[in-house]
């Protein structure tokens, strides 16, 4: 049996595959890359050439312009592609729209590199694919037992309760740009919501995005054109770092809400001054993580960025050689979650 | 139990005042009887529990997990409760959730084995949030930010009654107050107050605004007293129950028990709690030494003995006596007071004037003992009623003028709820000598006295100047030759070992904003001990 080191091993520069001589997901500019998803802290600009889902490069080509890379190669879901001798397929992660697991095969040797995953529904991608190997490549942002996402259709209800207990106020809810905005969106539409809903500028081009890309989000407005009044009783939605801003000035009496895996800490949402804090994740909790391995049982598992010491732990634990890579250049601590 | 946990968790996280009655009005509102009773039981501190010490806790935890992840994980969050809450293993096809009320009823009479084995099995079919409420519930103390008063005052407002009437009654009530309910929703008469030893709600004063209401009222409609810089309390003895309530009515009786032992009459006195030294009144800093303690120890009674500055007197021997005019109340209060045996319990005496230019003359400088350190002065009509509330013009309150120093700006924190995308907690200090050199140490902090305009500019100013971030907290450039100085106001000093400048300041506030003073000319840290020295050494 081959090494699973000769056909990926962690670099400096991220995940390197030398027989396929190519990246996943680098953090430094490089040759040639297999990018998982649109995070901006996976998908990085000015790469010789990218493989990733049609999804994810129109992602990357809004977000860094039509140049974002030398060449760019589309590979749909379950579509094998060939690197020299290595065989690579995207496979759904469930993480954001356009999100694939690479599943990478060489010499009867199956790795999968997961990328940022959920198991749970998510309105605007498929979900996640589980796929037999010898390696998986996890994750584990959320890679502790606190972490236990309840069911979002939960946190929106929260929401919408808050909504009609403070009509005078305005709801700003704060959920990352690309992904979990749309997810907010649309989460809010399945539960009856069908008023306009604004939306900070730097939301506007993901949602149109979103938008081509089948998932209908309803009627949206700039948050910027109607008198502060107006904004009584709605629901503003910005990203993160806006609502700590001035850009936050603008609305009633505001109630801060933030649409985060982090929210399950109270202290994490006290620091922040979040008065209504929704656990709505991108990532897979304590018991997805575990589940799926334990799904999986693969021979060997490895831990990229996030928790990696607990999740290893319970690996071992469960029976399973865990290999903590503590890969940097990965945002756990950030405004994904 | 999944409202009131809801409930509970949104109050946590809740910092402006009318959110959080609207949030336990709502509660009220929508809840069935008796939960909702039990819950505002729990909210005002009517109902504790003790039934989980956190080594119980702990060791049910690390029965059903692995002890280094759960240390992981309690290292991670902070907080056992909420560490817990979080882990706990659901159990599947577990039975449905406790209401509050089940938890309750059950807790009754069981024994402490029993109850451990109770809220084993309720951690197992609780979500988290509810889990969490379980565990501080159970440990005693919710620490949600919600006084007394406030749930009181949400109580009032699902009735659409002043918080007094639902005050007056309080203590005649007993949880879940399926009664007190049932007549702020319209279905029966309000429950009968009058049961021995009951709080009577407070008369408060107005402030006195200077320009207008001197021109128009008449010094002889008022007498004059000190307005004593303690606590106001109700000292009641009626039929042998004794209590000792504050201001918004929360019985403090086991807090002072050598006051409750004075309390040698039949009726109800409205007083100032004051530390009485043998040279007179002590400082409110050592009356502070006294409150907030669940139990008392003879040598801290025996070192700051407490006793009751007596201004009225709400009932003689049975009788109701509010509706007396000041005048007769006084006069009867004399007579009352005079008949007691013991020094612990005084008179506040009335101050003769006749003009309030002599009254203006006397406040500007108190003669020597303890009018030294009163507040200021307090001005009742002499035919007024002793009516609840804050009602307009018979009761007024006349503060001292506050004192004054100029300070630096050292840092700033981002505020709360309407306040959060502004710096406005407010770090400020004082030039010291530390270690030869001329350097600002902080002395105090402040979040309000200026105008929603002036915060905005000060917010500028800090986001322009920051030297450096430390999560919500932003230190700001404070130089001789460069910072902001504000003038701030506060009620008095007290000595302080928690911060490193040796003192604390009462009450301070943001009074101006000196844009054009240079941060050079701001205050020494001497000035402060000299005034402190002032106040201690009258």
């Amino acid at each position: 049996m081959i090494k699973p080191e000769s056909l990926l091993r962690p670099t400096p520069a991220g995940l390197y595959c030398p027989p396929g001589d190519f990246y996943i997901d680098p953090t430094q500019p490089v040759d040639r890359a297999v990018i998982t998803h649109g995070h901006s802290d996976h998908a990085r600009a000015g790469h010789g050439a990218v493989l990733a889902t049609p999804e994810t490069l129109a992602i990357m080509a809004e977000r860094y312009g039509a140049d974002f890379a030398g060449a760019t190669e589309a590979a749909a879901y379950g579509v094998a592609v060939h690197r020299d001798d290595v065989e690579v397929t995207l496979v759904p992660a469930g993480h954001v729209l356009g999100s694939a697991q690479a599943v990478v095969k060489w010499k009867g040797l199956t790795m999968v590199v997961s990328g940022d995953y959920k198991r749970r529904r998510d309105p605007t991608c498929p979900p996640f694919e589980p796929t037999p190997c010898d390696v998986f490549i996890t994750e584990a942002t959320f890679g502790l037992p606190v972490f236990r996402h309840p069911p979002d259709g939960g946190e929106i209800a929260r929401l919408l309760r808050s909504v009609a207990q403070f009509p005078e106020r305005s709801h700003l809810v704060g959920a990352y740009a690309l992904g979990k905005a749309q997810r907010v969106i649309r989460l809010l539409r399945e539960a009856g919501w069908d008023k306009t809903i604004y939306v900070h500028g730097a939301l506007e081009r993901l949602n149109r995005l979103y938008e081509d890309h089948v998932v209908e989000l309803g009627p949206l407005e700039p948050a910027t054109v109607a008198t502060k009044q107006d904004f009584a009783g709605a629901i503003v939605i910005g990203p993160p770092s806006a609502l700590q801003d001035r850009w936050s000035r603008r609305f009633p009496d505001p109630v801060q809400a933030f649409a985060s895996g982090w929210m399950q800490v109270r202290a994490r949402a006290r620091q922040r001054g979040t008065e209504l804090p929704l656990v709505i994740s991108d990532h897979a909790d304590w018991d997805e993580l575990t589940a799926t391995v334990d799904e999986l049982r693969p021979g060997e598992l490895w831990i990229t960025h996030g928790r990696e010491e607990a999740l290893a732990r319970w690996s071992e634990l469960n029976g399973i050689k865990a290999r903590a890579l503590a890969l940097v250049g990965y945002d756990d601590e950030e405004e994904d979650g | 139990m999944r409202a009131f946990a809801d409930l509970l968790d949104r109050l946590s996280l809740t910092a402006s005042r009318n959110a959080k009655l609207t949030l336990v009005r709502d509660y009220l509102r929508d809840t069935p009887d008796p939960d909702r009773g039990w819950a505002l039981a729990a909210l005002t501190g009517d109902l504790t529990f003790d039934a989980a010490k956190p080594a119980f806790i702990r060791k049910a935890v690390e029965e059903r997990m692995d002890p280094l992840l759960f240390r992981w994980s309690y290292d991670y969050v902070g907080d056992l409760a909420e560490t817990v809450a979080l882990v706990w293993p659901a159990k599947p096809g577990a039975n449905r959730e406790p209401e509050l009320s089940e938890v309750i009823d059950a807790l009754r009479g069981a024994t402490r084995a029993e109850v451990q084995r109770l809220i084993e099995a309720w951690l197992d079919v609780l979500e988290p949030t509810g889990r969490w409420a379980l565990l501080k519930l159970m440990t005693g103390g919710l620490r949600v930010g919600v006084s007394a008063r406030l749930a009181k005052q949400a109580t009032a407002d699902l009735g659409g009654f002043p918080i007094n009437e639902v005050e007056e009654v309080w203590h005649a009530l007993h949880p879940p107050y399926e009664d007190l309910f049932s007549w702020l929703e319209g279905r029966s008469d309000r429950p009968r107050p009058d049961s021995p030893g009951r709080f009577r709600p407070t008369m408060l004063a107005q402030a006195i605004d200077e320009a207008v209401d001197f021109g128009r009222l008449d010094p002889a409609d008022y007498a004059a007293e000190w307005k004593w810089d303690g606590i106001r309390v109700q000292a009641v003895n009626e039929e042998g129950v004794r209590r000792l309530y504050t201001r918004n009515g929360d019985d403090i009786s086991k807090t002072f028990p050598d006051v409750l032992q004075v309390l040698d009459f039949e009726g109800a006195l409205d007083g100032e709690l004051l530390v009485m030294g043998d040279d007179g009144v002590a400082s409110f800093g050592d009356l502070q030494q006294r409150l907030n303690r669940k139990t008392v120890d003879a040598k801290l009674m025996a070192r700051h003995p407490a006793g009751i500055r007596a201004y009225d007197l709400l009932a003689d021997a049975g009788e109701d006596t509010r509706l007396l005019p000041f005048r007769e109340r006084r006069e009867r209060l004399e007579a009352f007071v005079g008949r007691l045996a013991t020094p612990r319990i005084d008179l506040s005496p009335v101050q003769p004037f006749e003009t309030w230019a002599e009254l203006a003359a006397l406040r500007a400088s108190p003669p020597a003992g303890d009018p030294q350190i009163a507040e200021g002065l307090m001005l009742k009509r002499w035919d007024s009623i002793y009516e609840a509330g804050r009602p307009k013009g018979p009761w007024f309150k006349w503060k001292r003028d506050p004192f004054l120093i100029d300070a630096v700006l050292m840092y700033a924190q981002r505020g709360h709820g309407k306040r959060s995308s502004f710096y406005s907690d407010y770090t400020f200090g004082v030039w010291a000598e530390v270690e030869g050199k001329r350097a600002l140490t902080p002395v105090g902090k402040a979040y309000f006295g200026f105008t929603d305009e002036e915060l905005k500019q000060i917010d500028k100013f800090v986001r322009d100047n920051t030297l450096e971030r430390f999560g919500p907290v932003r230190s700001v450039k404070a130089q001789p030759h460069f910072g902001l100085v504000f003038e701030v106001a506060f009620e008095g000093l007290q000595r302080s070992t928690r911060h490193k400048s040796g003192v604390a300041m009462r009450f301070p506030r943001i009074h101006r904003i000196r844009w054009d003073k240079p941060a050079g000319e701001a205050d020494e840290l001497v000035t402060l001990e000299r005034m402190l020295a002032q106040m201690e050494g009258r």
